[in-house]
């Protein structure tokens, strides 16, 4: 067997490598700083294995475009920034009532607004969560490395496939543009799900009757299965409906596919915890600086440990309830003023102090920071 | 033509869709509805390769009743939809039903790119002139001077012609008509949905409860006859005398055009892009 090879690959690469792995085969997008290199490189890939590539006019058109991909049959993604993430809300709450598979990569700079567009923040934490209107469920995954990146996408393929609905990849411009040495593993390695087709022929078919998994069976348009797909909350025939008895069961259905496989999409990643007295818990490239100020907190006699979250919604709870127990104190560091230390504070049972570090100026926060952030507190 | 029998078109309906259909009575959306389901039988199509999408309003409830693939979007969107779904699957015939407002006003920048890339959609835009569904709001097509509920006072805006915007932009064929000339109507459906490129077929259609009740237009019966007495085959428009140009509306194929149709330049560049090997090295 040929031996790995490793690669100097940048973040926006490997996620666009890791949607080709996860069997991505349309991308629409529309340029955006910092997420354009995962368009262009998809424009290169894309036509040379004979899957659609789009430039649309607008993000809306983009995930709108998307959108209809998926419903035909693709797996499809779309990359965009925070400006863009906010257009394209709307159509993200259309994916989530519709059920369409679908991955869409923020990857965040400076807001509101244009705010600092070629600097760092993680200001979209809540916006992932909370940005389109109504209630609903949102899945959210966060990369800290390169090799993150590429494996969050596939995890973001799989699930939005898996769960029929849409998947969203905050990533942010430092991990976005920096590089690192990555083996990416084989394609026969890597795990790729895809979704579930009907059991039924098309006369006995019911698009939006689910089993006990409650993730409807939908067909691929075209495919003898004719059906309609609206973003009005529907019956289990797709009919537009406004009876309660049908308008309930439904939201029921739409969160409860997801809640019940909370355990499944708690994704953390634990450094240094086993002694530790304090912990740092972070994402994204922040989660890159907090590991850097444990090894030098360990190297100056500190216990102190690191809970990085790759996913950040649904809110890893039971992952972070047990980083808490017993410690005497929890830091949050983030670039924003306290998105995730909110949540964190939210699921502490009151033993623990937990202190947020927020920081805005549109540079990363740096090991020392967080270092000194600890001894003050200590 | 050979006349279509009515039983052809009861097959094309969802029977398992409760009816009443949602429009008012008198409603021309129901016209088209017909129309375009005897176009759909003439043109000798699968069921199960036909994709409606439509997107918010009044029109964006046509879809619903057909027995094809049906896809009901945002407010705007249609366009966007169908362009994913045509480039997925081009096989499917992809058909989108829009209103004025959804088309040129919240969707017109996706109107515009979608004649200008010249994919192979059939654009169906009924114009009704304002924002029916709400309750009568101004619309881009809204004509200068009428009342709406946003214009108690009179509309100050020049309005939208749709079919020459579209035109402009680049569609491969325009053709406009109106619900109460329906012959012309169902041929022209047909001949969009077979011509290769992007086609737009503008349908006038009144909105007697919400734009002529403000406006004295009279009953939907006086406001087809405004259609009879207005409409007028182009070939017959092009011949009047500029000044007399204005008081009629030309109907009948305005654009029949040959252009590039984005799917087969894509497909070059596939072929292209898939003969220099591994992409990205």
């Amino acid at each position: 067997m040929a031996k790995p090879r490793a690669q100097l690959l940048q973040g926006n690469e490997a996620i666009a490598l890791g949607a080709l792995a996860a069997g991505c085969n349309f991308f629409a997008g529309y340029p955006i700083t910092p997420a354009s290199e995962i368009t262009e490189r998809m424009s290169r890939e894309m036509p040379a294995r004979g899957y659609p590539f789009i430039q649309m006019e607008d993000e809306i058109a983009s995930i709108g475009c998307c959108i209809g991909g998926s419903l035909a049959g693709k797996k499809v993604m779309t990359a965009t920034s925070g400006p863009g993430f906010s257009l394209m809300q709307e159509n993200l709450g259309y994916a989530c009532i519709a059920e369409v598979p679908l991955v869409v990569v923020n990857v965040m700079r400076g807001g509101p607004s244009t705010g600092l567009p070629t600097n760092v923040a993680q200001g979209d934490v809540q916006q992932a969560r909370w940005g389109t209107h109504g209630d609903h469920p949102a899945i959210v995954l966060c990369p800290a490395t390169v090799a993150q990146c590429y494996e969050l996408t596939i995890t973001a393929f799989n699930w939005a496939e898996r769960f029929r609905t849409p998947v969203v990849l905050l990533s942010d411009e430092v991990v976005a543009h920096m590089r690192e040495k990555v083996i990416l593993p084989e394609a026969h390695e890597v795990e790729v799900i895809d979704r579930r087709q009907p059991s039924v022929p098309p006369d006995w078919y019911v698009p939006y009757k689910t089993d006990g998994s409650l993730i409807p069976q939908l067909a691929n348009l075209g495919e003898g299965y004719r059906y309609h797909v609206t973003g009005l909350v529907h019956d289990e025939r797709g009919f537009p409906t406004r009876r309660a008895d049908e308008v309930e069961p439904f939201y029921n259905r739409l969160f409860g596919k997801i809640s019940r496989h909370f355990a499944d999409l708690e994704l953390v990643k634990a450094h240094q915890m086993d002694d530790a007295e304090m912990v740092i818990i972070a994402y994204g490239c922040t989660a890159r600086a907090a590991a850097a100020a444990v090894r030098i907190g360990r190297e100056r006699g500190l216990k102190v440990g690191l809970l990085q979250l790759m996913s950040i919604w649904p809110f890893p709870r039971r992952q972070v309830e047990e980083a808490l127990t017993g410690k005497r104190l929890a830091l949050v560091p983030e670039l924003n003023m306290g998105q995730i230390s909110r949540e964190v504070k939210r699921v502490n049972d009151g033993r623990t102090q937990v202190l947020r570090h927020g920081k805005m100026d549109g540079s990363m926060i740096t090991p020392d920071e967080i270092l000194g952030r600890l001894r003050e507190a200590k | 033509m050979p006349p279509v029998h009515r039983s052809v078109v009861y097959d094309w309906l969802r029977h398992d869709k409760k009816f009443p259909h949602v429009w008012c009575p008198g409603c021309g959306l129901g016209i088209l509805l017909g129309s375009l389901l005897r176009s759909l039988v003439e043109s000798g199509l699968d069921k199960n390769q036909v994709v409606l999408v439509s997107g918010i309003g009044c029109s964006g409830r046509l879809p619903v009743y057909v027995d094809v693939n049906s896809v009901h979007t945002t407010h705007g969107r249609a366009l966007t939809f169908a362009t994913g779904i045509k480039l997925a699957k081009p096989e499917l015939t992809v058909i989108t039903v829009m209103g004025d407002g959804d088309a040129t006003a919240i969707g017109g920048n996706h109107l515009i790119h979608a004649a200008r890339r010249n994919l192979d959609i059939t654009a169906i835009i009924v114009n009704n002139q304002t924002y029916g569904m709400t309750g009568g709001q101004y619309s881009p097509t809204t004509p200068l001077g009428a009342k709406a509920t946003t214009a108690p006072y009179g509309h100050i805006e020049p309005s939208f012609d749709i079919s020459a915007l579209s035109a402009t932009a680049g569609a491969s064929f325009v053709a406009r008509s109106t619900v109460y000339h329906i012959t012309q109507l169902d041929q022209l459906l047909g001949q969009a949905i077979a011509k290769p490129g992007f086609g737009v077929v503008e349908v006038l259609s009144p909105c007697h409860t919400n734009f002529g009740r403000q406006n004295r237009l009279g009953s939907q019966v006086d406001m087809m006859k405004e259609f009879k007495r207005k409409g007028m085959r182009v070939e017959r428009w092009r011949e009047l005398p500029e000044g007399k140009r204005a008081e009629n509306i030309p109907l009948g194929v305005l654009v029949d055009r040959d252009l590039p149709v984005f799917g087969q330049s894509y497909q070059r560049i596939c072929d292209t892009a898939g003969k220099r090997g591994e992409a990205g090295k």
